[in-house]
This record gives C-alpha cells, sequence and structure tokens, in this order.
C-alpha cells in the first residue's frame, strides 16, 4: 500500500514537471551537450560540422581580440559589482528611514530598474552626448570642467558602462530594503543601550544579519557583469578602439557575423567555466562571512 | 531622545531628494529631448522645457518606422509568453512544492541551477536547432520556450507561495477524492492568484524589453519588435535625437505603468521569497 502511494505520487510529481523536464532536456540539456561538441568542430551553423580537435580553442589563445575582450569584461566586473554593491546598499540604507512618504523615493530609484535596456542605452548614449548630453552641459555650466567623451574616449568607455549600470542600482536596492528591515529591532536597540555608535550597529549586525542576501547580490551581479551585450551593442557596438569590445559581444560577432559557430561555443565554454570557478569560489569563502540565522 | 532621529530624518531626507533626482533626470531629460526641435537640442545653455513643445514629433516618430506593426509583433511575443508561463510554471512549482515525492529536492535545486547557465552557452546549439525547424524569422524561439517552464525564477517564487498554503487543505480534499490537478486547478491556483499576477508583470517586463533574442532570431524588418525597431532612428552618422527620445518615450511608458500598478505586490513578493535567508 505505501510503496504504491509513493510510486503513485513520484508518478504524479513527474507529471507535474513535465513541461519543464521537456524544456530542460530540449532548450538547455541538449543545447550544453551541442555546444560542447561545437566547440571541438568548425560549423558555419549549416552542413554538417567537421572535428577539428582543440584548434578552437588554441586559436582563441592566440586570438588577441579574446583577450581584448576578456581584459575589457574583468575590467567592467570589477569596477561594477563593488561599485553596484555599495550603491544597492546605500539605496538600501537610505530607503529603510522612517519617513512618510518613503514610498514616493522608493518608487522613483526603482523605475529605471525596469525600463528597456535598449532605451537605458539610448538615454544615456544622449545623456553622454560629449557636446550636448546634459551630463556635459553640467560639468561645464555648474563647475566649469570640461566632460571628457565619455563613451567615445577609450580611458572612459567602460567607466560610462559602469556608471550607466548604476542606474538600475534600485532593482538590488529593494532586495536589501527588504533584508533590512528583516533585521531584528531588539538587537539593534540592545546594542544602542551598549553603547555601541552608528558603524558599530551597521560592522556587527547589520551586515552579518544580512550577509546571505550580500551572496545571493554578489552572484547575481557577478553574472550580470560577465554577460554585458545590449548596453554595450546599442551605445558603443564594442568602440572606440574596441574598448568596449566585451566578452559576449564578441562572441556574439563570432557566432552570428563571422557564421564561427564552433569558434564562439569555445568562448562560450571558456565563460561557463569562469563564471563557475567564479561561483564556487565566492561560495567557498562565503562559509567565512556569512551568518544563517538558524531555523525561521 | 527626540534629538536623536530628527537629525538622521533631515539628513536623510535631503539625500534621498538629491538621489531621487538624479534617478529621475535621465527621464525627464529624454522626455523634453522628444518635443524639442533639433536645434534646440544643441542650445546652448540647454533648454529644460521648449517653447513652444513640439508634440508633432511623436507622430513623426510612429511613421518613421512601422511602429504599429512593431508595437504588435512585441505584444504577441508578450502575450505567448505569459500564457506559456502562465500554464507552465504553477503546474512545476506545484510539483515541486506540494507534491510529496523522492526527487522533488533534487529537481528544485536542478531548476535553480539553471539560473547559473550563461544565455551564450546554449545561444548557438538553439539557434542551429530553431533554424533547421525553420523558425528564424518566426516569434516560435521567441514564445515557445516558455510554455515549457521558461524562467527558472517565476518558478521559484510561486514555489515560495505554494510552501505558504496549509497542507491541510490540500489533505482534505484529496480525502473527499479530489484528484490532484483538481485540487491544483480549483483550490491552489485560486490562492496563488496575485503572485500569478506578479509572475504575469515579470514576464511581461521581459519579453517587452528583450533586445538580444530578437536580434538573434528576427532578421526580417517586418518581425522586428519595439527594441529592435528603436536602432531605426540612427543613421551611420546621423542621429535623429528628438525623434529617438520620443520613440523611447512611447516604449519606456507601458514599464512604468506595469511596474506602477503592481509595485506593492513585487516588494512583497521579494520579502516572501525568502531571499532573507
Amino acid at each position: 500500500m505505501k510503496a504504491s502511494t509513493a510510486r503513485k505520487n513520484t508518478t504524479k510529481g513527474l507529471l507535474f514537471a513535465l513541461p519543464w523536464i521537456i524544456g530542460f532536456l530540449a532548450f538547455t540539456a541538449y543545447p550544453i551537450v551541442a555546444s560542447l561538441y561545437y566547440s571541438f568542430t568548425e560549423y558555419v551553423g549549416i552542413g554538417t560540422p567537421k572535428w577539428i580537435g582543440s584548434e578552437n580553442y588554441s586559436a582563441l589563445f592566440n586570438d588577441e581580440l579574446f583577450w581584448t575582450s576578456l581584459y575589457n569584461t574583468l575590467y567592467y566586473t570589477c569596477l561594477a559589482v563593488p561599485i553596484g554593491f555599495v550603491i544597492a546598499l546605500g539605496l538600501a540604507l537610505l530607503l529603510n528611514l522612517e519617513l512618510k512618504e518613503i514610498g514616493f523615493y522608493r518608487t522613483l530609484i526603482y523605475i529605471p530598474y525596469v525600463l528597456p535596456a535598449v532605451a537605458v542605452s539610448f538615454i544615456w548614449l544622449w545623456m553622454l552626448n560629449p557636446y550636448f548630453g546634459l551630463v556635459n552641459l553640467v560639468l561645464d555650466r555648474v563647475f566649469g570642467i570640461q566632460g571628457p567623451g565619455w563613451f567615445s574616449d577609450p580611458r572612459w568607455s567602460k567607466f560610462s558602462f559602469v556608471m550607466l549600470a548604476q542606474w538600475g542600482a534600485g532593482g538590488s536596492a529593494i532586495i536589501f530594503l527588504s533584508a533590512l528591515k528583516d533585521v531584528p529591532r531588539e538587537l539593534i536597540e540592545s546594542a544602542e543601550i551598549d553603547g555601541a555608535g552608528w558603524w558599530a550597529k551597521f560592522r556587527n549586525i547589520t551586515l552579518p544579519m544580512i550577509s546571505p542576501v550580500i551572496l545571493y547580490h554578489l552572484i547575481t551581479a557577478l553574472f550580470g557583469a560577465f554577460q554585458i551585450f545590449t548596453t554595450a551593442y546599442i551605445a558603443t557596438n564594442g568602440g572606440p578602439a574596441n574598448s568596449t569590445l566585451f566578452y559576449v559581444l564578441y562572441l556574439y560577432r563570432n557566432a552570428f557575423q563571422y557564421g564561427k559557430m564552433g569558434y564562439a561555443s569555445a568562448m562560450a565554454w571558456i565563460l561557463f567555466i569562469i563564471v563557475l570557478i567564479a561561483t564556487v569560489i565566492i561560495f567557498r569563502t562565503s562559509a567565512r562571512w556569512v551568518f544563517y540565522r538558524g531555523g525561521e | 531622545m527626540k534629538k536623536r532621529f530628527f537629525i538622521p530624518r533631515v539628513v536623510g531626507r535631503i539625500a534621498l531628494l538629491i538621489v531621487s533626482a538624479i534617478f529621475l533626470i535621465p527621464i525627464f531629460w529624454m522626455f523634453t529631448t522628444s518635443i524639442k526641435d533639433m536645434s534646440e537640442i544643441m542650445a546652448y545653455p540647454p533648454i529644460w522645457w521648449p517653447n513652444p513643445p513640439k508634440w508633432s514629433n511623436y507622430i513623426e516618430a510612429v511613421n518613421y518606422i512601422p511602429f504599429g506593426q512593431y508595437t504588435l509583433n512585441t505584444l504577441t511575443i508578450c502575450a505567448g509568453n505569459i500564457i506559456g508561463v502562465l500554464l507552465s510554471c504553477p503546474l512545476v512549482a506545484y510539483s515541486v512544492s506540494k507534491v510529496k515525492w523522492k526527487g522533488r529536492d533534487f529537481l528544485f535545486l536542478l531548476i535553480l541551477s539553471t539560473m547559473l547557465i550563461p544565455f551564450p552557452v546554449t545561444m548557438v546549439p538553439l539557434f542551429v536547432v530553431f533554424s533547421k525547424l525553420g523558425w528564424i524569422n518566426t516569434f516560435m524561439p521567441l514564445i515557445i520556450p516558455a510554455f515549457f517552464g521558461g524562467g527558472a525564477f517565476n518558478i521559484f517564487l510561486l514555489r515560495q507561495f505554494f510552501l505558504t498554503i496549509p497542507e491541510e487543505l490540500s489533505d482534505a480534499a484529496r480525502i473527499d477524492g479530489a484528484s490532484e490537478l483538481g485540487i491544483y486547478v480549483r483550490i491552489m491556483l485560486p490562492l496563488v492568484k496575485p503572485i500569478l499576477i506578479v509572475v504575469s508583470l515579470f514576464t511581461f517586463l521581459g519579453a517587452w524589453n528583450d533586445f538580444m533574442g530578437p536580434l538573434i532570431y528576427l532578421h526580417d524588418e517586418a518581425k522586428y519588435t519595439l527594441a529592435l525597431g528603436l536602432q531605426m532612428y540612427r543613421g551611420t552618422n546621423y542621429v535623429e535625437w528628438p525623434l529617438l527620445m520620443a520613440a523611447t518615450t512611447i516604449v519606456v511608458i507601458p514599464t512604468i505603468i506595469a511596474f506602477y500598478f503592481t509595485q506593492n505586490t513585487i516588494v512583497e513578493s521579494v520579502t516572501l521569497t525568502g531571499l532573507k535567508g
């Protein structure tokens, strides 16, 4: 009787999950395996892939643009992730103040996050226009500084994307905010009685209490930064002088503009491995700084 | 005591006002540019509000590209995705939360782990498969995956909500002889209606905002979505800024409206997903 109920439940469970299982096999599992296979072939997308062993990989390691795109992406990630973390957490701390009109600020700060990346790219392309963009006009009129060419200056182009990304910081800020709301008041109050200052309370209570959310944020932010594509495709398309040729942009070009599907697949797998290693490292070190409350 | 709270409040309010302004200004600048003349956008000092506003930019903008067609294309993809997600994701979420079966935790972990697969890894083979099926230049590659549990995050979100429903409810129905599908349709779905709205909204935003998908699969200009169409206001060395900003404003408005009407549910759902650990 019991065994048959268990079997029945397994059938039920599998049946309910069937759409996802089919989708997983067709749109995730098969493509992963296929892309690994393609990465060892020469393939234009039609006909049969031609097995060439590890040639794509050795060609990649000798491809200057591959290293440029990897460097650009790491540069961007190393700036965008920490800056994004500080800004999102700062916004969340501000939004955690008990004010009547706090919902109004929350809405305003969150809105840019829901806008289409294409729209965001065009808005910032215009805001950062060297001659008529609002940013340089304000720099000139208010501070008397001549603003840089932003997207058109290789020294500023990558940083321009870092700034552009911060406009969407409201998305992460909302998640931090919900974690902040959950920090037990008694802990803060008892620390206050012990005479703890603002920084001590933040460092010793707030940060550990929200550390699981910080972990989640770091992983998703890293993941997103590594895959920057749309804004770069629209705003600079890799230029000037390949200074914003990010990894996925170069991968996209190889696959869909140069018809080098095998080469692109090899790039995809290198990306996959980098992301996996980064995730594992973060998880491993997280044991040291992430504090999980027991139960709940 | 009072003084201690007063200072952070005033400072906080000023900081929030400045920050909100910084977040809002680009949207405002987009809008005023959209009602300016080409000569006004180059004016120095900058013009904050043009007089008279050139509303005709909007008419010109929607006639500059096949705007109606692109809107229809985008809405078709959005609708397809919403239907697909609503039909499949709650089913899967129900399986990994309410049906007691061996392997359900493993399956849930597998679903979550797919979120860590970069899109480029599956991008090339998917393109190959879809071209073999003759689906390039159709909306199929952008819609069909939604019917197969598309969006691991949706499943995650729905699962968290199913878990809050007491077990007794479905147990009682089971004793009364209700089938699992009956319990799901008649008891569970109505209970998670608010979150279904949030999931629909996320799906709408995802499809409306998507750029890379349409870029890869839609090459025929007649099939373009609005996100792709926005690029057409830009020539090789010339940008129709007022028209582009007018079109951008139109494309952006639905996302703001969609967000505005559901923002409270979004905030609640973030809280309820237990991301806090």
